[in-house]
């Protein structure tokens, strides 16, 4: 019988695979940054031991950096405690680290890519959970905890139980004004925050095939969000053409080595998955959560649901929670609900297609009085190519405010937060309570609703317009 | 991590059931950056009453812990038993353990001891009336001892064995790291090195 993709990457990296025992995986890349690595360097220390492969670590500092004055001292104490520990973690171990004011500095999930050591057929893993994103590549990435960052820090392996598989087939083609956003939104309104778990979900079908990387990162990514720790999807020429000429690309001979082996990623026709689910892309509209996870979504032209309509009484209780918590009314039109803040950014949809999208949308027009808009870019590098193109130009004169790279108000460990009760579109994912600052309110949704919504002050897509 | 044959040291008698991950380690203390000294914050809502067992003279120096039912429970994280191997704890008996806060600390290497209710009534006592009684843990007999009192345990051969050998998840995979070089060896060249590139 044949294998998927994620069973033929398992193999091609299992160091050891005993009977009840974990298998020991290979790790290909391992990416750091300042929030979960502490304890683990702490952990090295204090066992005698080093890194045992600097050449396939490398670091950034993203969650707490600030996205403005970056040349002056962090001001937070706690975060800048937290960036000056990395740094000196990298100088005594001798890990590369990509530091505020570095051209490669932003959202570790960004950086990789941008870098070219995200490829086909590797195993990635960083105390991240969004690590799915490198998933897009045909890679097999995941988040781990701090302990594994220390496990994978010091043998460069994981002992790890293989996961189940699930192939999530996305037939047909997206309409206009449907993105990527939508698609991951749709789904995991489809299979709930829980559905994933246990699985690596691999995204498949014409509608998968026919995205650009930047919108299969944004799809991985939110894998997570599904309760699955990995997603990816098979590198076919896309894929290839987006490495190809990045810095840590392979040259030359290595390069058609490369490719003789990238092109045996795919699921062998007939490779059985655990879990098979179809979803038409002709069926999808542009999508908006209006709960506190991000399986609690709807089309855009929909109204807020009525948890009395729920039959099951978990999920009614959490969306009636839901609805007290970000102060909406059932029945209301989604289109009505005013918004305070629109955020663009962070490691779902910060790259530099998506603020593409967005200026595109806001060319010529003004944001809302009533709202304030913060684009952030996913890193420098695309901060400098977004200027390179003007876009910034775009931004600033529809009355957005243009930021330096990082997590920013993805989370909010930086000073960019929502305050108490207000209400913000934001391109990010996780829209729990909290998230985006104490009491702050988070409709996700993707980067060209996130411009609609900043013109209108209301959720809108640029068909509203 | 250390090798756990036999531990013997006094105890503390911890006499308060479902002593949460919060009350071991509270949330204000997770901002550290390392894995160790968290001992300052163990406990760190009791901590500032004189009366609070940990703070009794008789007890210091004491490496056991016995806890009441329902240790560990509420958030899984690691601090915890870090907070309590940096104040310098080496076994935690109690009637029953949080499973997480069971797993990390197995990880870590703090042995967690599940003893009936009875007996750990019976520790406490023993140990309120004279301090200084000597307990005993032995994880190659599986008992527990103190006085002429000696109380069998069970825990998991793999656990067991794992403590005895002094093996985190790192050590063991130390073990076969020879297998690693050789896996190492044979990866293909076209593979991304993080190394600095000219270009
Ligand atoms: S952008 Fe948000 S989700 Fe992505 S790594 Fe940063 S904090 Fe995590």
């Amino acid at each position: 019988m044949g294998k998927t993709l994620a069973e033929k990457i398992w193999a091609d990296h299992t160091v050891r695979s005993v009977a009840g025992e974990p298998d020991l995986l290979y790790i290909d890349l391992h990416l750091l940054h300042e929030v979960t690595s502490p304890q683990a360097f702490d952990g090295l220390r204090l066992a005698g031991r080093t890194v045992r492969r600097t050449d396939l670590t490398i670091a950034t500092e993203d969650h707490n950096t600030p996205t403005l004055n970056i040349d002056r001292p962090i001001a937070d104490p706690v975060s800048k405690l937290q960036v000056d520990t990395l740094r000196a973690n990298c100088k005594e171990f001798g890990v590369r680290l990509h530091s505020l004011g570095d051209l490669d500095q932003g959202v570790v999930h960004v950086v990789g890519p941008q870098l070219g050591v995200t490829q086909p057929g590797m195993t990635i893993v960083c105390g991240d959970s969004h690590t799915s994103t490198h998933g897009a590549f045909g890679a097999l990435a995941f988040g781990i905890g701090t302990s594994e960052v220390e496990h994978v820090l010091a043998t460069q392996t994981l002992p790890l139980i293989r996961p189940k598989t699930m192939a999530i087939n996305v037939e047909g083609k997206l309409k206009p004004g449907v993105t990527s956003k939508d698609i991951i939104l749709a789904i995991i309104a489809k299979i709930g925050t829980g559905g994933g778990q246990g699985y690596v979900l691999e995204y498949r079908g014409e509608a998968i095939r026919n995205l650009s990387m930047e919108g299969r990162m944004t799809v991985c990514n939110m894998s997570i969000e599904a309760g699955a720790r990995a997603g990816l999807i098979a590198p076919d020429e896309t894929t290839f053409n987006y490495v190809k000429n990045k810095a840590h690309a392979p040259k030359g001979a290595e390069w058609d080595a490369a490719m003789a082996y990238w092109k045996t990623l795919f699921s062998d026709a007939d490779a059985k998955f655990d879990r098979e689910i179809t979803i038409n892309a002709d069926d999808l509209a542009p999508f908006v959560t209006w709960g506190t996870n991000p399986g609690q979504g709807l089309p855009l032209n929909s109204n807020v649901p009525n948890p009395a309509d729920i039959s099951d009484p978990e999920e009614r209780g959490a969306a009636e929670r839901a609805l007290t918590y970000m102060g909406l009314t059932a029945g209301t039109p989604l289109k009505a609900i005013k918004v305070d803040t629109i955020f663009l950014g962070s490691c779902t949809n910060g790259r530099i297609e998506d603020l593409r999208a967005a200026a595109e949308v806001l060319k010529g027009k003004k944001v809302s009085g009533t709202v304030r808009m913060l684009v952030v870019p996913g890193s420098a590098r695309v901060r400098l190519e977004a200027e390179a193109e003007g876009l910034d130009k775009v931004f600033l004169d529809a009355g957005a405010e243009w930021r330096n790279a990082g997590c920013s108000m993805c989370l909010g460990m930086n000073p960019d937060q929502l305050a108490p009760g207000e209400r913000s579109a934001s391109t990010s994912n996780r829209n729990f309570e909290g998230r985006q600052g104490k009491g702050g309110r988070t409709h996700l949704v993707s980067p060209l609703v996130a411009a609609a919504t900043a013109i209108r002050g209301t959720l809108s897509s640029p068909a509203d317009l | 991590m250390e090798k756990f044959i036999t531990h013997t040291g006094t105890a503390v008698p911890l006499q308060r059931s479902n002593v949460d991950t919060d009350q071991i380690i509270p949330a204000v203390y997770l901002k550290r950056v390392t894995k160790s000294g968290f001992e300052d914050g163990l406990f760190g809502a009791w901590r500032n009453d004189p009366e609070f067992v940990l703070n009794k003279p008789e007890f210091a120096g004491a490496t056991v812990l016995v806890a009441g039912v329902d240790f560990g429970t509420g958030s899984s994280r690691e601090h915890a038993v870090w907070a309590l191997q940096n104040y310098g704890f080496k076994v935690v008996l109690s009637s029953r353990f949080a499973d997480i806060f069971r797993g990390n600390s197995q990880k870590a290497g703090l042995l967690t001891v599940v003893l009936p209710q009875e007996e750990i009534e019976k520790i406490w006592a023993a140990v309120e009336s004279d301090p200084k009684t000597a307990i005993t843990v032995s994880l190659e007999d599986k008992t527990v001892s103190y006085g002429s009192t000696t109380i069998p345990f069970v825990i998991d051969d793999y656990t067991r064995w794992r403590l005895m050998e002094g093996l985190d998840d790192i050590g063991l995979t130390m073990k076969n790291i020879d297998e690693v070089s050789v896996f190492e060896a044979s990866r293909a060249s076209f593979k991304p090195k993080t190394l600095p590139v000219l270009s």
